[in-house]
């Protein structure tokens, strides 16, 4: 196999077969219930996925409680109901 | 010159390290910025993979816009420049051309497996054609909508070569029954409980002739983030329709009912494909082609011009595919018009540069551009809202001041 860095420096002829990614850039804030954050959300999506999203009275609790059941009904996040509430309250005070 | 869309700044980690007199700052240090012209639009620059440094957006999956000058320097926005949007992060990062197949299957006569090899040995078409994301701009919506917070980079203009879909079609001879094509790419979800990204298309737009399985852009394989070997081309459909690492092609006697046909990528089902602004629409219709949108990319928002010199303005304009008509550019924040000079036509799905000189008295302008169709569609003066985020296609505005 042909290998070709995160870096993009070292290709190999024009066809690429093997690639890494670079590493992430961004971490989920520290905030209450980071570690059930961590280990629900971080499967599927970086943290930017949350950092980036609007600011704003619209985008409080509803928004992330929404958002949260987005992930469980919509995407299968496989969410325990005891975290939800607890994610939720990360995700508001936190962004 | 000084982008709004993507003003470069170096971290302050950088210029202190240099300044300090250090000869090898880190790699870390030398982290660039890009800053979105919206509330909470900072963002990384990272280099990827065959990629130059590109504005980050989110890491994993990976989504990248490409800086907003690049289309001021090149009508055909250059590969290692050219966005990259996935849905799912099971991204695929060991492809092997020799051993990928693409497979079409369902209603046709002769379920087939065509190799890399197969298909560039079919007689090749080109086209020249922007791909675009559906949320591209989304950040600049009023109020805010959740989603992908992107200002204008998430678009590009490229040479495609492959083959029509059509030929591939025929060749699997399909059945009288058949009402849609599903596309599937390598890419997939993490969790197989998550919808799998599986767009469609009509039996008759997948038989147009247009539509191309491409494996070349600008005349070199697909980067691997472009969907390298083989990628799905839809002239003038926005690029959720543009299937990556398309490997599995299936003929269907329905409507498809995915995920991310039948509940994501819809617009309003109205004439403006809007709604007032915080409302949720009656009806939706899935996302298809693009609106016809304009920029100018060689002022920045905020730059000071030389007053009383002949200056030009220029930039980009493109549509859904009937091509673009005409271009008027105001200087006088829209009382009054001027058509521009379109550059060369490099076909209707293309990008269509445009020119303007202008000569400016000392003072403060709002500059405009407006494109309309060749089939007579024209951008509006006031955005059109939807709760997704998408078709973004207000006329722009440029302030600047001349001096």
């Amino acid at each position: 196999m042909v290998n070709v860095c995160g870096s993009g420096l070292a290709e190999v002829g024009a066809t690429p077969l093997s690639y890494k990614l670079p590493n992430e850039t961004a971490a989920f804030k520290p905030g209450p219930n980071l570690e059930i954050v961590r280990n629900n959300c971080t499967a599927c999506h970086s943290a930017d996925y949350v950092q980036t999203q609007p600011r704003g009275p619209n985008f409080r609790r509803e928004f992330w409680q929404a958002e949260v059941t987005k992930m469980i009904k919509v995407y299968g996040a496989p969410i325990d109901e005891a975290d939800v509430g607890k994610i939720v309250d990360y995700l508001e005070q936190t962004y | 010159m000084i982008d709004r869309r993507s003003l470069i700044k170096h971290s302050g980690a950088a210029i202190a390290a240099l300044g300090a007199g250090m000869t090898a700052p880190s790699l870390r240090a030398l982290a660039a910025t890009a800053v979105l012209p919206f509330e909470n639009g900072e963002r990384p620059l990272v280099k990827y993979p065959q990629k130059r440094p590109m504005i980050v957006l989110t890491s994993r999956p990976p989504q990248l816009e490409t800086p907003f000058s690049v289309f001021n320097a090149n009508v055909i926005t250059p590969n290692d420049a050219f966005f990259v949007r996935y849905h799912l992060a099971d991204v695929p990062l060991n492809i092997d051309p020799d051993v990928f197949s693409v497979e079409i299957k369902g209603k046709v006569d002769k379920p087939m497996k065509l190799s890399l090899a197969d298909i560039k040995k079919m007689p090749p078409v080109d086209i020249v054609a922007v791909n675009q994301c559906s949320g591209n701009s989304r950040g600049f919506f009023n109020p805010r909508v959740a989603g992908g917070q992107l200002g204008n980079g998430a678009m590009g203009n490229a040479r495609w070569k492959g083959v029509p879909l059509k030929t591939i079609l025929d060749m699997a001879g399909v059945q009288g029954a058949a009402r849609q094509v599903t596309f599937n790419g390598l890419d997939g979800p993490v969790t197989d409980k998550t919808p799998d990204f599986i767009k469609a298309l009509g039996i008759d737009h997948a038989r147009d002739g247009e539509v191309m399985l491409a494996y070349s852009m600008n005349g070199t394989d697909l980067p691997v983030l472009n969907g390298f070997p083989l990628r799905l081309v839809v002239p003038g459909y926005y690029g959720t329709y543009w299937v990556k690492h398309l490997n599995e092609i299936t003929v269907i006697d329905d409507v498809f009912d995915g995920f991310w046909m039948k509940t994501a990528y819809r617009i309003p089902d109205n004439d403006c494909n809007c709604v007032e602004p915080g409302t949720a629409p009656k009806a939706t219709v899935p996302i298809n082609r693009f609106k016809v949108r304009s920029f100018i990319t060689n002022v920045a928002d905020g730059a000071t011009l030389e007053a009383r010199t002949r200056s030009t303005l220029k930039g980009i304009a493109f549509d859904g595919g009937t091509g673009i008509k005409a271009v008027a550019v105001s200087t006088d924040g829209g009382n009054t018009w001027a058509q521009a000079k379109l550059g060369d036509d490099l076909g209707k799905y293309s990008f269509r540069e445009w020119q303007m000189p202008v000569r400016l008295a000392v003072g403060e302008y709002d500059l405009k551009v407006r494109a309309t169709s060749n089939g007579g569609e024209v951008q509006p003066m006031e955005p059109l809202w939807n709760g997704a985020g998408y078709l973004r296609n207000v006329v722009e505005t440029v302030r600047v001041k001349a001096v």
